[in-house]
C-alpha cells in the first residue's frame, strides 16, 4: 500500500519542532504552505518584520526539505498588526520585494481580527497588490464576529474585483459555509482544538457538503494545536465512510489546485523535484517513496484509538 | 569582452526572443532604475524565464576563464545567470552597491542568495563586498555556503587568513568538499593546519571518520612527530581513499621522515611517482562514492 499524500496548507511551521517534520512526513504530509502571521508577540519594527518574511522564504523552506517537505508560503500584513499605522505603512513599502519570492504562493494570510478602519484600509491595499501581481489571496476571517466578518470579508474581494477562485476563505465553520461555497470562494477549515474547527464536525460537513472547494488544514501554531490534524482528519474521514475522492480532494487536491494558480507549487515538485531543487532545498522524501504505512499514532484499544484520532 | 557581454549572449541564445526581450525592457534604465522595480524583476525572473540550466560549451567556458580568471559559470542557471546581469545591469556600478548588495543577500530568497554570491567576483570592486561574502559563509543552508565556497574564485582572493580557514574547517563540518574550493594549496598555512588535526582529533574521540580530503591542507605543513603520528593514524585508516590522502600528504611534507614513512607504502608511493594518483584522483572516487 503507498501512503495518501496530504497537503496541509496553513501551518505555521516556524513555531514548531523537528518532531513535528518528521512525524508529518511519516504520516504523508508531502507539502505544507506557511501564512505570514502574528507571531505572538507583536512586532514593532519593520526590521524585524523583514527578517520573519526573509525566515519564511528561506530558512524554514530549507528547514522543511530536509524532512521531505516542500514548503511554501503566503506574504502578508495580518490584521492584528494593521492596528499600528506606522508599522503597516513601512510593511506595506516593503511586501512586494518578497510577494515574488520562490514558493510564495499568494498573498495572505489577511483580513480582519476586530474589523478596524485600519485593518480594513490594509486588507484593501494588500487585495490591489495580489490583483497587481496576479496572486492568489488567503483570508482569516475574525474570530470574533465571525460570520459577518466571513460576509463582509468576500464583499470586500468582489468590490476589489478579485475572482471568488483565486481567494481562499480559511477558519470557516458551520455558520459560514453555505455561504462561501455558494459565493465561489474556496472554503478552507482549519482543524483546531478548542476554538476553530474538530476533525469530527469536519467530517459531519463533508458528508453534507461534499469536497467540492473544501480545504481542510491545521493552522498549527505556537498555540495548542496539532500539526498532524490534516492526515488525522482524513484518517477519520476515511473510517467514518466519506469516500476516499472526497478525502483526496479535501486534505490534497484542492489546496493544490487553489494555490497552484500562483504557478509556485505543482505536484512535480514532490513526485519529480529538479536536479537543481535536490541539490539546495529538497531532501526528497524516502518515507513515501518506500511506501511506508502512515504513522499517525500506535492504536492500543480501538476505543483509545479513536479518542487518540479526534480533535476537539 | 567583458562578463556582462559573455551573460547575455549565453542568455539571448538560450532564451526565446520575447524571454530576453522582457529582461531587457525591465534593464532599460540601467542605473536609474527604481528600487522597487529591481525587486519585483529580481522576483519574476524564474517565473518569466525558467530555472533551467544554462547551457555552456566547452569554449564558453573557456571564454569565461579569458575574462575573469577562475570564473566558472559551469553549473549555473537561467534565473541565475539573469539575477547576476540585472545586478550588473542596474545597480552594480553604483557607489552605494556594497550597501545595496548587503540589503538584497538579506531579503533573499535561497536561488537568489545563491545566485548573488556566486556573481561576487563579477562585481565592480569586489573587496567592498567582502563583509556580505563572510555573511554567506555563515550561513546554515548548504548550498549558500557552497556558492560562495565552491568554484568560486572570491574566497582565494579576498578572504584574510582567518576567514579562509574558517570557511575551510566549516566545509568539512557540514559535510561539504574541499575539492571545489579554489587556491586550496596555495593558500594553506600552518595554522590552518593545526585546526584541521585538532579536528580529526575531535572525529577520532568521538568515533566518527574523518574526511580523507583533510589532510591535504595539513600535509605541507606535517613537519614535526606530531603531526606525522596522525599522517600515520590517517595511513592505518580501513578506509582506502583516507590511506591514499594519508600517502598524498605525506608525499608533500617538508619532514624527510615523510620520506621514509611514504615509501613504506609501497603501492601508493609509486602511484604518487607515477602520477596515478593525485588529489584529483581521489578527489573523483570521493565524488564516485
Ligand atoms: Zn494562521
Amino acid at each position: 500500500m503507498t501512503t495518501p499524500m496530504y497537503i496541509d496548507p496553513h501551518a505555521h511551521m516556524i513555531s514548531r519542532t523537528t518532531n513535528d517534520y518528521e512525524a508529518m512526513a511519516a504520516a504523508g504530509v508531502v507539502a505544507v504552505i506557511e501564512p505570514a502571521f502574528w507571531i505572538g508577540q507583536p512586532r514593532t519594527y519593520v526590521g524585524t518584520y523583514i527578517d520573519y518574511l526573509s525566515t519564511i522564504v528561506g530558512w524554514e523552506r530549507f528547514r522543511a526539505g530536509q524532512f521531505g517537505i516542500r514548503h511554501y508560503c503566503t506574504i502578508g500584513l495580518n490584521s492584528k498588526e494593521a492596528n499600528n499605522e506606522e508599522l503597516a505603512e513601512q510593511v506595506m513599502e516593503i511586501l512586494p520585494r518578497f510577494a515574488l519570492k520562490d514558493g510564495v504562493v499568494a498573498i495572505g494570510e489577511i483580513g480582519y481580527d476586530e474589523q478596524t478602519p485600519l485593518e480594513d484600509k490594509y486588507f484593501r491595499a494588500q487585495l490591489e497588490l495580489a490583483k497587481e501581481l496576479d496572486l492568489p489571496v488567503m483570508i482569516h476571517t475574525p474570530h470574533r464576529d465571525k460570520k459577518r466578518g466571513t460576509s463582509r470579508s468576500m464583499d470586500v474581494v468582489e468590490e476589489h474585483g478579485l475572482p471568488p477562485d483565486k481567494v481562499v476563505v480559511d477558519h470557516n465553520n458551520e455558520e459560514t459555509i453555505a455561504e462561501t461555497l455558494q459565493r465561489g470562494f474556496w472554503a478552507a477549515f482549519s482543524i483546531y482544538p478548542g476554538s476553530k474547527m474538530g476533525n469530527e464536525r469536519m467530517v459531519e460537513l463533508l458528508k453534507q457538503y461534499g469536497a467540492e472547494r473544501i480545504i481542510v488544514d491545521s493552522a498549527c501554531d505556537w498555540g495548542v494545536s496539532d500539526s498532524l490534524a490534516v492526515p488525522k482528519t482524513a484518517k477519520l474521514a476515511a473510517e467514518r465512510g466519506i469516500p476516499q475522492e472526497q478525502i483526496h480532494k479535501a486534505c490534497y487536491a484542492n489546496a493544490l489546485a487553489a494555490y497552484g494558480q500562483s504557478g509556485q507549487m505543482s505536484e512535480e515538485d514532490w513526485l519529480n523535484p529538479s536536479p537543481i531543487d535536490q541539490r539546495t532545498l529538497y531532501a526528497g522524501n524516502s518515507i513515501l517513496r518506500g511506501g511506508a504505512a502512515p504513522r499517525i499514532e500506535e492504536p492500543v484499544s480501538p476505543a483509545q484509538a479513536e479518542d487518540k484520532l479526534i480533535i476537539r | 569582452m567583458t562578463a556582462r557581454d559573455l551573460m547575455q549572449g549565453w542568455l539571448q541564445r538560450q532564451l526565446p526572443p520575447e524571454h530576453w526581450q522582457w529582461l531587457e525592457e525591465r534593464n532599460a534604465a540601467g542605473a536609474a532604475t527604481p528600487e522597487k522595480d529591481l525587486f519585483i524583476t529580481l522576483g519574476l525572473i524564474p517565473r518569466k524565464l525558467g530555472k533551467a540550466d544554462l547551457d555552456l560549451t566547452a569554449d564558453d567556458l573557456a571564454a569565461a576563464e579569458r575574462v575573469q580568471p577562475g570564473w566558472s559559470p559551469q553549473g549555473w542557471s537561467v534565473d541565475g545567470t539573469a539575477r547576476v546581469l540585472t545586478l550588473l545591469q542596474t545597480v552594480a556600478g553604483r557607489n552605494d552597491f556594497p550597501e545595496r548588495f548587503r540589503q538584497l543577500c538579506r531579503t533573499a530568497d535561497v536561488a537568489e542568495a545563491i545566485a548573488f554570491y556566486r556573481g561576487l567576483i563579477l562585481y565592480p570592486s569586489p573587496e567592498a563586498l567582502e563583509p556580505q561574502a563572510a555573511e554567506g559563509v555563515r550561513s546554515n543552508m548548504r548550498a549558500i555556503f557552497e556558492a560562495v565556497a565552491h568554484n568560486n574564485p572570491y574566497p582565494r582572493l579576498y578572504f584574510d587568513e582567518s576567514r579562509w580557514n574558517h570557511m575551510v574547517l566549516k566545509a568539512l563540518f557540514v559535510d561539504s568538499r574541499l575539492h571545489p574550493i579554489q587556491g586550496l594549496d596555495e593558500r594553506a598555512n600552518a595554522e590552518l593546519a593545526q585546526m584541521l588535526r585538532d579536528y580529526a582529533h575531535e572525529r577520532w574521540a568521538a568515533g566518527r571518520p574523518v574526511s580523507p580530503e583533510l589532510w591535504r591542507c595539513v600535509g605541507p605543513f606535517a613537519q614535526d612527530e606530531a603531526a606525522l603520528a596522525d599522517l600515520d593514524q590517517a595511513a592505518r585508516s580501513s578506509d582506502p581513499n583516507e590511506q591514499a590522502a594519508a600517502a598524498l600528504a605525506l608525499s608533500v611534507s617538508p619532514s624527510p621522515l615523510a620520506a621514509e614513512r611514504l615509501a613504506a607504502m609501497h603501492e601508493l608511493a609509486a602511484q604518487i611517482a607515477d602520477g596515478t594518483l593525485t588529489w584529483d584522483v581521489l578527489s573523483a572516487r570521493l565524488d564516485a562514492a
